[in-house]
C-alpha cells in the first residue's frame, strides 16, 4: 500500500468518531470499561493495537507524539509504533517527555510529572480486573454494574495468605472516584500514585478485548488494600547508578560478561534529562562513557 | 422449634411455567424462625424448581416470596431490584449447592473461600478475615492448618462442609439446600447431616431443605411438603407426614424408602 493510500493516522474517519465516542464516555464515567469495535491493525494484537487505537483518535497533525515501551523509547516495540505514526500522520515524534503532546505507553507512567496540555495513552492486554478469579464476562459486567467488588479483595487475601504480604506488583487494581474498581495495565505498582490526581488525561486501549477507558485530569484513584497490609509503592531500595535518582522507578540490568549488576532508571528520557544537567550516579563516574552508551534492551534478557 | 409472631419467609401461590409445562404452581407456605422445611419429591417434581424460585435464582411466573427483612420489615423479594437481592443473598441468605463445586472457588484458598463473604460486604482487616475463617473451618470440622489450601485439595465432604462455613460465616438467617447430601458416601452424609443440624439449632438458622433422600428430612425438617408434577400434594409435620401419609404419592414415596 503506497503512503497516499492512508488515511491520517491510519483509520479512517468513521472509525476515528467511533473510537473518540468511546473515549468521551470512558471520560465521563472514570474507570468504567466501555466496548468499542477494534479495527485489524497492521500489526499483532500483542504490540498495543488498542493503544495506537486511541492514539490514532486523539493525535491531530500539529502534535509531537512519544512512545515508551517499560520506560524506554528505543525499544523494537517502540520505535515500530513511533515509525508507524510518522508514515501514516506525520507528527513529529521525540523521545522528551515534556515537549511531547501525546504519549503511548507500555509498562510505565513517565518520571516527569505531565501537565493538562497532554494525553499518556496505555497500552492494555487485559482490562478486566476481575478477570483472575471469575472468568465469566457476564457475570464481571454484572459486578461492576452493581459495585461488587470483594472479589478483588479475595485476590488480595490469596496473595497475603501465600507470600505473606501483597505481592502483586502489577497491574495493581485501584477504586476510581469510589466506584469504578480498574487495572491500571501492567505498570509497576510504584506507579500507582501517579495515576490519581494527574493533570494529564489517561486514555486506555484495549484492542483485542475490544475495550476503552479513562481517567479524566484530577481524578481519585485508589489502590485497593487491607488496614493492616497497607498498600506500599514500592521500587529497588537504590539509587540510579547512572544518574543517582533515588525518586524513580529502576530496572536491574546486566553490565558485563561477569554478571555484573547496576540499578538504572528505567524511564531512559528522566535519567538522560537527569545526567545531562549534571547529575551523576556512583557506577557513571567510575566509568561513565560505557555506562551512558548502554541501551536498555539489555533488559530483555532479564 | 421458636416460633416468632411473625413468619420469616412468606410464599405466596408462587408458580413457574415452562412453556406449557408446569415448573411449580401455587405453592404456598410460611416458615417461621428457627424452622426448618424439608421439600421432598422426585426428580422433576418440581421442587428444585420451587427453590430456585425462591432463592432469586429462577424468576416465577407468578406469586410472591416475603421475606422480613432487618431493615424494612416484610418485603416481596421478587419485586426487589437485582442489587437489592443480590446484596440479601450474601447477607441474610445462604444457598448450598448440592455439588460444592457450583458453590466454592476451586482455584482459591478455604480461607479465601469462607472470607469471600466478609470481603463482599466491607471487611478490609485482612487478620480479621483470616481469624473469622479459620474459626468457621474448624466450626465445619476442618482443621485450621488447612486454611491455605484450595478445595482442588479436599475430600467430597470436606468441600461440601468448606461450602457451608463460606455460607454461614455472615450469620444469615435462611439457608437454601439443595441436595446437601447428594452425591456423598452414606458415613460421610451421615456426619454432615449432625454437622448441619448442629449448626442450625446453635445459630437458630431457618432453613429450606430439598431432597428426594427421606432420611435427609427425617433427621432435619421440622416440617414437610411432599411435590409431585410441580404441585404441593402433602405438607404437615415431618413425623407426621413421614408415618402416616395421607395422600397416595406420598405413601408411594414412604414405602418405596422402607425398601431400599
Ligand atoms: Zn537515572
Amino acid at each position: 500500500m503506497s503512503e497516499s493510500a492512508y488515511n491520517f493516522a491510519y483509520l479512517d474517519e468513521q472509525t476515528k468518531r467511533m473510537i473518540r465516542r468511546a473515549i468521551l464516555k470512558g471520560l465521563a464515567i472514570p474507570g468504567y470499561q466501555v466496548p468499542f469495535a477494534s479495527r485489524e491493525m497492521p500489526m499483532p494484537y500483542g504490540w498495543g493495537t488498542g493503544g495506537v487505537q486511541v492514539s490514532a483518535a486523539v493525535l491531530h497533525p500539529e502534535d509531537t507524539f512519544k512512545v515508551i515501551d517499560q520506560g524506554a523509547d528505543d525499544t523494537t516495540n517502540a520505535v515500530s509504533i513511533r515509525t508507524f505514526f510518522e508514515k501514516t500522520a506525520q507528527v513529529k515524534t521525540t523521545t522528551r517527555t515534556s515537549e511531547a503532546r501525546v504519549i503511548q505507553t507500555r509498562h510505565r507512567i513517565p518520571e516527569e510529572g505531565l501537565t493538562e496540555d497532554q494525553i499518556l495513552v496505555y497500552q492494555v492486554p487485559i482490562p478486566e480486573p476481575l478477570r483472575f478469579l471469575e472468568p465469566r464476562e457476564s457475570e464481571t459486567r454484572k459486578m461492576h454494574s452493581l459495585e461488587e467488588y470483594g472479589l478483588m479483595h479475595v485476590k488480595l487475601y490469596e496473595d497475603i495468605s501465600r507470600h505473606g504480604h501483597i505481592a502483586t506488583s502489577y497491574a495493581y487494581p485501584v477504586k476510581v472516584e469510589d466506584r469504578y474498581v480498574m487495572d491500571p495495565s501492567p505498570i509497576p505498582k510504584f506507579d500507582n500514585p501517579k495515576l490519581g490526581d494527574m493533570a494529564a488525561i489517561q486514555l486506555f486501549g484495549a484492542g483485542r478485548e475490544q475495550r476503552i477507558y479513562a481517567l479524566p485530569p484530577y481524578t481519585k484513584a485508589v489502590s485497593l488494600d487491607f488496614e493492616d497490609h497497607p498498600f506500599e509503592a514500592s521500587k529497588a531500595d537504590h539509587p540510579c547508578g547512572l544518574c543517582g535518582a533515588e525518586d524513580s522507578y529502576l530496572d536491574e540490568v546486566i553490565v558485563d560478561d561477569e554478571g555484573g549488576r547496576m540499578f538504572v532508571c528505567s524511564d531512559t528520557d528522566y535519567c538522560e534529562g537527569r545526567r545531562a544537567k549534571g547529575f551523576v550516579g556512583a557506577m557513571a563516574a567510575t566509568d561513565q562513557m560505557a555506562a551512558t552508551t548502554m541501551t536498555k534492551p539489555t533488559l530483555e534478557v532479564l | 422449634m421458636s416460633r416468632a409472631d411473625q413468619p420469616l419467609l412468606s410464599v405466596k401461590s408462587l408458580s413457574k411455567f415452562y412453556g406449557a409445562h408446569i415448573g411449580c404452581k401455587d405453592v404456598s407456605f410460611d416458615l417461621y424462625p428457627g424452622e426448618v422445611m424439608g421439600i421432598v419429591g422426585e426428580s422433576g417434581s418440581g421442587k428444585s424448581t420451587l427453590l430456585n424460585c425462591m432463592a432469586g435464582h429462577l424468576a416465577p411466573d407468578r406469586g410472591e416470596v416475603v421475606f422480613d427483612t432487618r431493615a424494612d420489615g416484610p418485603r416481596d423479594t421478587v419485586q426487589m431490584s437485582e442489587p437489592e437481592r443480590r446484596m440479601l443473598s450474601r447477607t441474610d441468605w445462604a444457598f448450598v449447592h448440592q455439588h460444592a463445586r457450583d458453590g466454592l472457588r476451586m482455584g482459591v484458598s478455604a480461607g479465601g473461600n469462607v472470607g469471600e463473604r466478609l470481603m463482599a460486604v466491607g471487611a478490609r482487616n485482612y487478620g480479621d478475615i483470616r481469624g473469622k475463617a479459620t474459626d468457621w473451618l474448624q466450626r465445619v470440622e476442618i482443621s485450621a492448618d488447612r486454611v491455605d489450601d484450595r478445595p482442588t485439595t479436599f475430600s467430597g465432604g470436606m468441600q461440601q462442609r468448606l461450602q457451608i462455613a463460606r455460607n454461614l460465616v455472615t450469620g444469615p438467617r435462611l439457608v437454601f439446600m439443595d441436595e446437601p447430601t447428594g452425591g456423598l458416601d452414606v458415613s460421610v452424609q451421615a456426619r454432615l447431616l449432625d454437622l448441619v443440624r448442629g449448626l442450625v439449632r446453635d445459630m437458630g438458622l431457618s432453613a429450606i431443605i430439598v431432597t428426594h433422600d427421606l432420611a435427609v428430612v427425617r433427621l432435619l425438617a421440622d416440617r414437610l411438603m411432599v411435590m409431585k408434577s410441580g404441585h404441593v400434594v402433602e405438607a404437615g409435620l415431618t413425623d407426621q407426614v413421614l408415618d402416616d401419609p395421607q395422600h397416595a404419592y406420598s405413601q408411594l414415596l414412604v414405602s418405596s424408602v422402607l425398601q431400599v
